[in-house]
């Protein structure tokens, strides 16, 4: 992480880490999401809509995985002070918000035909909505404190904060047995779904990863040629 | 009931935003990077 510290140095690895990641993911989700609509079989229960678990369940795992990101970041701006990391956590929040919502709306698509309602407040379903709104939050936190030219305490303390939601959701199927399934995939094992309908989720999973990744690394690049354009004319102003 | 519905707009649903997150941020990186090359120029 250290070694990335220096934004020349950052630069030289990200321009072509955002390509390989945006290659990688292309193939990746579209033989995943290819393979889930036509290769695998229907549920025996669920019927055709199991399909919509291969986007479901990536865009849950990003949009936790999003948040994590951010708070990682945050503990490294509060505690080394790492030039990048205030950076590294405004570009990862729209991507996690944008895949938090597909988690929702997907979600709420899947549970119509399956449970017979749209919505429901039901704790995973909460839990979740709240780190949509979080998001929000951080975006527009963050987005004002940059703008006022400040060092990006204040989001760094909010992005921790907002992690305590994460194990809230992980948890909320065991502490709150509404209308959400209990965890049937482990990634230890012991997998509740048949190997001829998961087999390609990991792709999908892998492939929406790296989409995720190349969308914050251009983020970051798009926010590093800024400051760079705002300190030159400034210096040119001066 | 026909799930094919449900399935098809979940998909499209998934592939229109992870597109337009991916259209988004590559727009703002090309312009961003453009005026940054345009300034070093001069």
């Amino acid at each position: 992480m250290h070694a990335l510290a220096n934004p020349t140095r950052f630069l030289r690895f990200a321009r072509p880490a955002t390509m390989w990641l945006l290659l990688i993911g292309f193939a990746l989700t579209g033989v995943g999401l290819a393979a889930g609509l036509t290769l695998t079989p229907p549920d025996y229960l669920q019927g055709e809509t199991v399909r919509i678990l291969y986007i479901h369940v990536p865009a849950a795992w990003l949009g936790m995985a999003g948040w994590a990101g951010i708070a990682a970041a945050s503990v490294s701006q509060l505690v080394w002070r790492h030039p990048l990391a205030a950076v590294a956590g405004r570009a990862t929040a729209p991507a996690g918000a944008t895949f938090a919502a597909i988690c929702l709306i997907t979600g709420s698509i899947w549970g119509r035909p399956t449970w017979g309602t749209w919505w429901e407040w039901d704790g995973r379903l909460t839990s979740m909505l709240i780190l949509f709104f979080l998001y929000l939050g951080y975006i527009a936190l963050a987005s004002a404190e940059r703008e006022r030219g400040g060092d990006g305490r204040m989001a760094a303390i909010y992005g921790l904060v907002g992690a305590i939601n994460l194990p809230i959701i992980h948890y909320s199927v065991l502490w709150w047995r509404t209308l959400h399934q209990g965890q049937s995939i482990s990634v230890t094992g012991g997998s509740t779904i048949d190997k001829s309908i998961l087999w390609p989720l990991p792709l999908t999973v892998i492939g929406f990863t790296c989409l995720f990744g190349a969308a914050v690394l251009m983020r970051i690049r798009a926010e590093l040629a800024e400051t760079k354009v705002e300190m030159r004319q400034r210096r040119m102003a001066a | 009931m026909n799930a094919w519905p449900f399935v098809i707009a979940a998909y499209s649903v998934a592939i229109l935003l992870t597109a337009a997150l991916l259209l988004w941020s590559y727009l703002s990186m090309r312009r961003a990077e453009a005026a940054a090359d345009d300034l070093t120029r001069k």
